[in-house]
């Protein structure tokens, strides 16, 4: 039995686990205050879409979820890189990398 | 021939900009004598000019300018036989003025800003009097304007002359509001603005809307009431006086102020046909002079008496033109210029010699101290009396006769005019150069720069009335009139007078002579503490006060004027218009002060709204809705 026909045996309680994971990312993303666990939080939510774009295609059979999982990952990772930066200039500046210390986007 | 009438033209603008844009006060001597070579070199292309249109053909140039639609209007310049008088008058004149200006102004720092002016004046004129159509004399009639704005504040340190030059320029305006309406008029008649066209389409006898025609001229007439400073838009010219004295003589006496005799000359077939038109202007002509010539009686500033003298002729030419006599005028226009300038001249060479007094009371006994001066003064005194055979004689009784021809009250009128001027003419140089001196300073007779324009100005008040002798004189030809006859037909009488003319020409002339001689006898014994005979003395106050013309303009128009303007800067300005905008942008802000609430600063608060309004968008669509 080939690998698609296996997952399609499955069922479609899989898709729970990335929606699961990312309600999890979301919430993080949301209520967590250290802005690294925030960026972590969002790689997560990517990750959870990754993961039903590829489970998604083999149930399809077609190709394009799994082309465009790669596109995700690699504009993740350029996004990581500006991110980091982000954090890192955001430490420099007060010492911290906690987000209720940035609040002068206040009207 | 057109490269010379465009170097006509461009010399003196080269001047101004030379002078205006590259001389710095340092090059005193250098401003005045490249603005005097400059209007030299236009007045030697004005006489080759002369000489070709007096055996030939007009010069013309043409270059396109405005094209809309219909609308076709060129910068086109024709030079003919009118054009040619005028420009002879404003080049001859204008460069002996120039030459004048620099002893005049020899004390002055910064002359060359004045030379400037000058020169571009002499430039804006010509344009005036050499374009072929309406639009481009509109250019050089509001530059002309502008130059005597600039020339009559040219001591604007003073607030006085300052507003003297800015009730000129206003004063002016409203003349040339009515101008710009007679040229509307008039393309909305012909179809056209050029000269020629427009007098050849009425010469060619089509039938045009003849109550439009009368309007059209009245309009025009409103313009030049203005520029010829004739009853009721009189008031700035007497005030213009405040700039230097030799701006008096070009500007204000000669040239720019003939303007509107030019325009209604050159407009001849139109206000031929304008009757109404006519009347209207015949009648402000002679209310002019009158009321001119009997303020003048009685100012005691030289600069004033000829100033009100002035207005005094130009009314006396309006006058004539009512009467449809345009060459009457014209010769007038020209006599006028050499003894109105040399008249002008002369009380700047008085007024300098005195370091600035300009009060006659202050003066007397010149006579002595400055002959030359004095014997000029004379001439041009006598020229404008009308005493035979200078000048003034002959263009007045050329004036007079045509009123005596339209009508005996405007010959009434006018004789009573040439009579009053003969009298305060007289009075003036009985003041001024006769008696014994009053004054504290110590006169000196000016440098040859000034007494040369002096003289040759006044040779030209001798003969200059020889190219026009009345018809009266028929053994001598009319040469102004002949030397016209292609511009301007020659004027046909008909009909028996009520004076022969001859008879007429006796009593003007007697009454001249009689005045003048009361003039003299009255006021060259006069002493500071003279004062007018009771009986006289009432009249005096009027005329002195001249007929409170300005404090009457000031209640019914300066007065409301300014009470709209506070009205407008003190109540609409800061209430209406400010109030608007304000309750505008503080309800702007006060609606913005509730959605700043929104605005924490917390970034994952913004994305929680986000997120909610994702939710909201993914639930509005999925259920289907479409609105």
């Amino acid at each position: 039995m080939i690998l698609s026909e296996k997952l399609a045996s499955i069922g479609y309680w899989t898709h729970f686990v990335t929606v699961a994971l990312f309600a999890l990312g979301l919430i993080g993303f949301l209520i967590r205050r250290n802005a690294l666990i925030v960026l972590m939080s969002l790689e997560l939510m990517l990750n959870a879409v990754n993961l039903l774009l590829v489970q998604i295609s083999m149930r399809t059979g077609t190709s394009e979820g799994m082309v465009l999982v790669v596109f995700v990952i690699t504009i993740a990772a350029a996004e990581v890189a500006v991110g980091l930066g982000i954090i890192l200039n955001l430490y420099r500046m007060k010492k911290t990398v906690d987000l209720d210390s940035f609040r002068s986007l206040s009207g | 021939m057109q490269s010379i009438l465009l170097i006509m033209m461009l010399a003196p603008l080269l001047g101004a900009v030379t002078n205006g844009l590259i001389l710095r006060p340092s090059h005193a001597r250098l401003a005045g004598s490249l603005a005097t070579v400059a209007s030299a070199l236009s007045f030697v292309c004005a006489v080759a000019l002369f000489s070709q249109v007096a055996f030939g053909d007009p010069v013309a140039v043409s270059w396109p300018w405005i094209q809309v639609g219909d609308l076709n209007i060129d910068w086109s310049f024709r030079f003919d036989r009118l054009t040619s008088v005028m420009a002879l008058v404003i080049t001859g004149v204008g460069t002996l003025i120039h030459l004048y200006s620099i002893g005049y102004m020899s004390h002055e720092k910064g002359s060359y800003r004045y030379f400037s002016y000058l020169n571009l004046f002499v430039f804006l004129m010509l344009v005036l009097v050499s374009s072929a159509n309406l639009m481009a004399l509109f250019v050089g009639w509001e530059g002309v304007g502008l130059c005597s704005y600039l020339l009559i504040g040219y001591w604007f340190e003073d607030p006085e002359k300052a507003k003297a030059g800015m009730k000129a320029f206003l004063v002016n305006r409203m003349g040339d509001a009515g101008f710009l309406i007679g040229m509307f008029f008039c393309y909305r008649l012909f179809g056209t603005l050029e000269f020629q066209q427009i007098n050849a389409a009425i010469d060619s006898k089509s039938s045009f809307d003849i109550q439009m025609m009368n309007v059209a001229a009245f309009f025009l007439f409103v313009g030049a009431t203005g520029k010829s400073a004739q009853v009721p838009l009189y008031v700035w010219l007497p005030d213009a006086m405040a700039g230097p004295t030799p701006v008096s003589a070009l500007i204000h006496a000669a040239t720019m102020v003939t303007s509107g005799i030019y325009l209604i000359a050159r407009l001849e077939p139109l206000f031929v046909v304008t009757a109404q038109t006519n009347g209207v202007i015949a009648i402000v002509g002679l209310s002019t002079a009158l009321l001119a010539a009997l303020i003048a009686t009685s100012q005691k500033d030289i600069k004033k008496v000829l100033a009100y003298s002035t207005v005094s002729q130009l009314g006396l030419m309006v006058l004539a033109l009512g009467c449809r006599a345009y060459v009457a005028a014209l010769f007038h226009l020209v006599t006028h210029a050499f003894f109105k300038a040399l008249l002008f001249l002369g009380s700047g060479s008085v007024i300098h010699a005195l370091d600035g007094e300009q009060d006659i009371t202050q003066m007397g006994g010149l006579r002595k101290k400055l002959p030359l001066t004095s014997l000029t003064f004379l001439i041009g005194t006598v020229a404008i009396a009308g005493i035979p055979p200078l000048a003034g004689f002959f263009s007045k009784d050329t004036i007079l006769h045509a009123a005596l021809v339209s009508d005996f009250r405007l010959w009434l009128g006018g004789a009573a005019v040439a009579t009053l001027t003969a009298f305060y003419m007289f009075r003036l140089y009985s003041l001024t150069f006769l008696g014994a001196y009053r004054g504290t300073a110590h006169p000196h007779e000016s440098p040859w720069v000034m007494t040369l324009p002096l003289i040759l100005l006044a040779l030209a008040s001798i003969f200059a009335g020889f190219l026009g002798v009345p018809h009266e004189f028929h053994w001598i030809p009319n040469f102004f009139e002949e030397y016209l006859k292609p511009v301007i037909p020659p004027y046909e009488f008909e009909g028996t007078l009520a004076l022969s003319s001859g008879n007429a020409m006796l009593v003007t002339t007697g009454l001249a002579v009689l005045s003048s001689l009361l003039g003299l006898v009255l006021f060259s014994r006069a002493k500071k503490s003279d004062q007018a005979p009771v009986l006289i003395r009432p009249f005096q106050m009027v005329f002195s006060n001249k007929f409170w013309v300005d404090e009457l303009y000031g209640i019914l128009f300066v007065k409301p004027f300014q009470a709209l303007s506070r009205l407008m800067a003190f109540v609409v300005d800061p209430k209406l218009i400010d109030g608007g905008f304000l309750a505008l942008s503080q309800t702007t802000k006060r609606f913005g002060s509730w959605v700043v609430l929104f605005q924490t600063g917390n970034v994952q608060w913004y994305l929680f709204l986000m997120m909610v309004g994702l939710l909201g968008g993914m639930i509005w669509l999925l259920s289907g809705r479409v609105i």
